[in-house]
């Protein structure tokens, strides 16, 4: 087997990365020559397969049982071993997703192959595929090589590859057994839940101020809170200040946040980290200030500005008629 | 409880970074080091659940070299860690996370930790595996990006973070390794009676390559090189008074938010 896309399920449909990993998946083969195959963990009430029956790929293969009907780690990491045994695909692409962070590494230590995972592109050096990954805050790259023949898991960092551009097609479909018992799942699961919002919904809001930790201290946030009222805007942030207690969880704008596309997004103090950018790429402006010339924000800003937000805040808070 | 800590040692996060002329790694020369964000937080998690349970013991494990790892595993030491591993490794660094794995399952398998504790992720390769990788190795249970634990008669009860602002309890029989979310905890600081006690306790050395028993990596990296960018974003430069000038114009007339 040359490549084997991992459909997962988010909420009752293929998660949209993996849509994405699909289109990787497509462009690849094409590059390539190859063969693509996709597959479905669980899904004894056909859903996800039937979502799939257009996609563009060659085959879908079907794992259905009982036990995967709901996520376990030990119950797809056996699954996904066994499946990878017996088909042995050069290429196993995915999206880089909470699921595949939560078991892909097992799967890989237990078949001892490699796991090349949040990648952001491929590049072709004489006919050998690398996968591109980020290092040391996003701010410089590798191109990293599988070694060996052997089967090679990939996972795709979000919205490398354009969901939209997935290509239909109408794939044969395979069902293939696993050998599953409920002694091999050892862990119990309760049901996902969501926290109170608290009455702030930020998807909404046409401005938004968001600090990150350029912020400094605590103490510094009324600085921030004034320039929002001025602007009549929303005040959101990035993680660190939520998990330091100075933000509440609500306002925070990420990929464990909100997702929000306002007119204005305005950046102080955050180095644009690709789990913070997902929760604020939608937006329609981006103006940005960072100390940090190289800071990565300033790749998606439309307005970038090199300072200090502690000197300019107040400034522009004065400014604003 | 028995419970191990991986923590590694990062640059900075405000540190600037510069790539080596022979394109292979960073320029380490300049840089200081410090504990990984999310470890930070799993060895807070791990002296509170020691507490908890009022008896047991919390091992801090790292591997790099020499002065800063020790800086980080005194670091862990003054906080309450009861002793330390120091997996010795000088330059050209392991970037194979099954090798770093098997490294690791091996300086620490006799040890029988209860339970394995890592952070999500490090902030320079940002593998999110090592943790997960010694726990197949060692036949631990798994559970990762964790909010909440609550150790239960020979299982752990934990809270996972999921996509989108999910949550999802589980529970899992011990032993288990666990990667910690940032957040989950308010680390302390060392206090002057930790660190000066720190000194006196336990930071064993093993060697990197004492503990390898498969040289062979599964995957490698090229060079480490700056990607081009091809967003055009527009720098405001100038005075304050004059970036101040232009975003006030920018917001009125081309944003149109005024
Ligand atoms: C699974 C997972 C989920 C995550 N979910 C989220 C999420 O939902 N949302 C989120 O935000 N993060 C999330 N993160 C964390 C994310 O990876 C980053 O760590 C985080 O976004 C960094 O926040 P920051 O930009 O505020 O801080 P830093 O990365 O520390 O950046 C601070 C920036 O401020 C600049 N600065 C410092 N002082 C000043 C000053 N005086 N003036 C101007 N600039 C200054 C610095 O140059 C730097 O660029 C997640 C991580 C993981 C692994």
């Amino acid at each position: 087997m040359d490549i084997l896309v991992f459909l997962e399920e988010q909420q009752g449909k293929i998660h949209r990365m993996s849509r994405e990993a699909v289109v990787a998946a497509q462009q690849f083969a094409q590059d390539h020559g190859l063969k693509v195959s996709a597959l479905i963990l669980g899904d004894s009430d056909n859903v996800l397969s039937a979502e799939a029956a257009d996609f563009g790929v060659d085959e879908c293969i079907i794992a259905a049982h009982p036990l995967l009907d709901t996520y376990s780690a030990d119950g797809f990491t056996t699954a996904f071993a066994q499946i990878i045994q017996t088909e042995n695909p050069r290429y196993i692409f995915m999206g880089h997703s909470y699921m595949v962070r939560d078991f892909i590494p097992r799967v890989s230590a237990r078949l001892h192959c490699p796991f090349i995972g949040d990648v952001i592109g491929v590049t072709d050096q004489d006919g050998s595929p690398a996968f591109i990954k980020q290092v040391f805050n996003a701010k410089m790259v590798t191109d990293v090589h599988p070694v060996e023949n052997g089967p090679v898991l990939v996972s795709f960092q979000a919205a490398t590859y354009p969901a939209e551009k997935l290509v239909s097609g109408s794939p044969a479909r395979r069902e293939v057994p696993i050998n599953l018992a409920e002694s091999d799942v050892r862990a119990t699961s309760e049901e996902p839940f969501q926290e109170a919002s608290g009455g702030v919904d930020l998807t909404a809001a046409d401005l938004i101020i968001s600090i990150g930790r350029g912020i400094g201290k605590q103490e510094n946030i009324p600085v921030a809170e004034a320039l929002a009222k001025k602007l009549n805007a929303e005040l959101a942030s990035s993680r660190p200040l939520v998990d330091a207690g100075w933000m509440p969880p609500q306002r925070q704008v990420g990929s464990s946040g909100q997702s929000v596309s306002p007119k204005l997004y305005f950046a102080l103090g955050i180095s644009g980290a690709i789990q913070h950018v997902i929760g604020m790429k939608g937006s329609k402006n981006v103006v940005a200030i960072n100390k940090d010339p190289d800071a990565p924000i300033f790749e998606i800003a439309d307005y970038g500005i090199v300072g200090d937000i502690l000197e300019l805040m107040p400034l522009l808070t004065e400014a604003i008629p | 409880m028995k419970i191990g800590v991986l923590v590694k040692q990062v640059p900075g996060s405000e540190a600037s970074l510069r790539i080596q002329p022979d394109q292979s790694w960073i320029d380490e020369s300049t840089l200081e080091f410090e504990m990984n964000e999310s470890d930070s937080y799993a060895l807070e998690e791990a002296l509170q659940i020691c507490e908890k349970t009022g008896e047991g013991e919390v091992v801090a494990i790292s591997m790099g070299p020499a002065v800063r790892t020790t800086k980080v595993l005194r670091e862990a030491l003054a906080k309450g860690a009861h002793r330390a591993i120091h997996i010795v490794e000088e330059m050209p660094y392991e970037i194979d996370p099954m090798l770093v794995g098997q490294i690791i399952k091996n300086a620490i398998a006799e040890e029988q930790f209860d339970l394995l504790l890592s952070g999500l992720q490090s902030n320079d390769l940002s593998q999110g595996q090592t943790g997960l990788l010694v726990g197949e190795m060692l036949g631990m249970n798994t559970a990762t990006l964790i909010m909440e634990t609550e150790i239960q008669d020979g299982s752990i009860r934990v809270k996972r973070e999921l996509e989108g602002q999910w949550f999802q309890w589980i529970t899992i029989p011990l032993p288990a390794v666990l990667t910690i979310q940032s957040g989950i905890n308010q680390p302390r600081y060392p206090s002057l009676k930790g660190i000066m006690g720190a000194k006196k306790k336990e930071i064993k050395a093993v060697s990197k390559e004492d503990l390898l028993e498969d040289h062979s990596r599964l995957q490698s990296f090229g060079n480490i090189y700056i990607q081009k960018k091809d967003k055009r974003t527009e720098m405001i430069e100038g005075g304050s008074a004059e970036i101040v000038e232009r975003l006030v114009e920018v917001f009125r007339n081309e944003i149109k938010v005024l």
